[in-house]
């Protein structure tokens, strides 16, 4: 199929233009953006054939609706909206396509948090400092370049070109089942007292209201540590920072670049995208892995995208 | 905990050297200096790094390294660090800055918090030559130290919701100077008419980790002829 545009009917709370992110220049306060579930992202880019780390649509919640101006080949994954092509249901994990004229609309999301919206060939969005990454609190990046989410009118050109592809079994991801987040221990889990360490990893954890692209609360056992605050340093993506509440906080792609609070250790990439599709008042589990086992699961993970 | 400097895992694809335990100007010269170091070493293989006042965050290609080859690189440049150069060598950067309560609200409060009048504090605040010891809070924010202890004044108990770009500001022993107009909770002096954060520019940021800074004292007429934004906080 060829290059067109889509036109952006109603763009629902927060939708944004997300490649793989903005890396090179964190020590200039740059943060990586990206996008925050990295599974479903790269699901729906290799269902129409895309390479890594192109140009989708993230969907916060639901609500987008959006009209075909070119005969386009799409890709739904990530968290249930109950879409809608012309009216009739369009189920989600694989490729579709949109005739030019007819519409997709999004409800809602049922289970999960964030969906991710693929076009064959990418959305075409000019790089800002390398990444076309939308990131609204520096400004940077999306569809405009200036870290704009989309906005009713908005008109997304896309590359075209691309091809179909069936999802492989077992790449589809079940939100309903009980979350158990890897975490690798951080440097600072000795200075955490002993009862604090096993609450951490057999306790469940609630996923706060606080919850965005920056990072996610946890609520849950008040977890104590000898340090209360440190001259702040950078922070990695899904770092657990523990503040003097004692309520951790997993930080996500929009994360500010340093910080001063003890850390209970990092999520796995895999973990962090997990994460990402919790929805306020859900629950999850830490459980405690090596860095060597969360190479592997990433590699794994990865290996299907090269 | 063992010896300086000290490797701490940062998760799957990082490290976290540790240079130091507390915040000094001597400092910088080993942190730029392990900066380089890292990006020569590393090459391809480095994703991101993030210096900051006693460590240096190193983020590397989880695809095609393990972080114990990772380790051994660190440890290899940590064998070999030197600082990087003679603290006279390093240029001083100088911000133009219009300290007058109609940009810099919090100036009224330090004269009452010090007992000093308005030209020894700005007197105090720009005769020192501050070393840039991280950036973050937004691009481009450079906390800067450490400002005379005479200056010492602690954040706002409620963050304003909007800083002003240009706005200069203290909290603590640090001073910076906002790039973008933010929420920020620092005391703010003035304004600076300095551009610090230009997606444009090549640097991308006027200040980088290690440089030295120096606040200058202009006028209200000089700050205009260089650019500076004059609209007085509260009409924002």
């Amino acid at each position: 199929m060829s290059a067109g545009f889509i036109t952006i009917n109603r763009p629902g709370p927060l939708t944004t233009v997300q490649d793989a992110g903005r890396f090179g220049i964190r020590r200039l306060g740059i943060t990586q953006g990206g996008p925050a579930d990295l599974h479903a992202w790269a699901w729906a880019n290799w269902l129409v054939g895309n390479p890594w780390g192109s140009a989708a649509v993230e969907i916060t919640l639901g609500g987008l609706e959006l009209t075909a101006e070119h005969d386009c080949l799409l890709a739904l994954t990530g968290a249930d909206m109950q879409a809608s092509r012309n009216g009739e249901p369009q189920p989600g994990w694989q490729s579709f396509t949109l005739k030019a004229g007819q519409r997709l609309s999004l409800d809602m999301c049922r289970q999960g948090v964030r969906g991710y919206l693929a076009v064959a060939g990418g959305f075409v969005a000019e790089p800002v400092l390398g990444s076309a990454a939308c990131v609204v609190r520096d400004g940077l990046g999306g569809h405009r370049g200036d870290g704009s989410k989309l906005a009713e009118g908005d008109r997304l050109a896309f590359a075209g070109g691309g091809q179909a592809r069936p999802l492989p079994v077992n790449a589809l991801p079940d939100y309903a089942e009980p979350v158990v987040l890897g975490l690798i221990p951080g440097a600072q889990i000795a200075e955490f007292d002993g009862a604090s360490l096993f609450e951490a990893f057999n306790r469940p954890w609630q996923v706060d209201t606080r919850a965005d692209r920056m990072g996610v609360r946890l609520l849950g056992p008040t977890l104590k540590c000898k340090l209360t605050s440190m001259v702040s340093e950078g922070i990695s993506l899904g770092a657990v920072q523990v503040p003097p509440d004692g309520q951790p906080i997993a930080l996500l792609n929009d994360r500010q670049t340093i910080g001063g609070y003890p850390r209970l250790g990092t999520l796995s990439p895999l973990a962090c995208a997990r994460l990402a599709q919790c929805p306020p008042g859900s629950e999850l589990r830490l459980r405690a892995i090596s860095q060597e086992q969360a190479l592997r699961d990433y590699r794994r993970f990865r290996t299907r995208f090269n | 905990m063992s010896a300086l400097p000290r490797l701490e895992n940062a998760g799957m694809d990082a490290w976290l050297v540790r240079l130091f335990d507390h915040i000094d100007e001597r400092n910088m010269g080993w942190i730029t200096a392990l900066v380089r170091a890292c990006e020569q070493a590393f090459g391809p293989r480095l994703i991101d790094l993030i210096p900051s006042y006693t460590t240096v965050l190193v983020q590397f290609d989880a695809l095609i390294l393990d972080h114990a080859e990772a380790r051994r690189l660190l440890a290899d440049i940590l064998a070999r660090l030197r600082p990087d150069q003679d603290e006279g060598e390093v240029p001083i950067k100088e911000l133009p800055v219009w300290y007058h309560p109609s940009v810099g609200p919090d100036m009224a409060r330090l004269e009452q918090s010090t007992g000093l009048d308005a030209t020894r504090l700005i007197a105090l605040h720009s005769e020192h030559t501050y070393r840039v010891f991280a950036l973050g809070f937004a691009p481009g924010f450079a906390f800067m130290g450490s400002v005379p202890p005479a200056l010492e004044l602690p954040r706002l108990d409620t963050p304003r919701r909007r800083v002003p770009a240009g706005s200069v500001a203290i909290a603590g022993r640090q001073t910076s100077a906002y790039p973008q107009a933010s929420p920020g909770g620092w005391n703010l002096l003035g304004r600076t008419s300095a551009r610090l954060f230009d997606p444009a520019s090549e640097a991308l940021s006027l200040l980088q980790v290690g440089d030295r800074v120096r606040f200058t004292p202009v006028g209200k007429a000089e700050f205009e002829r260089l650019g500076g934004d004059t609209t007085p906080m509260e009409e924002r």
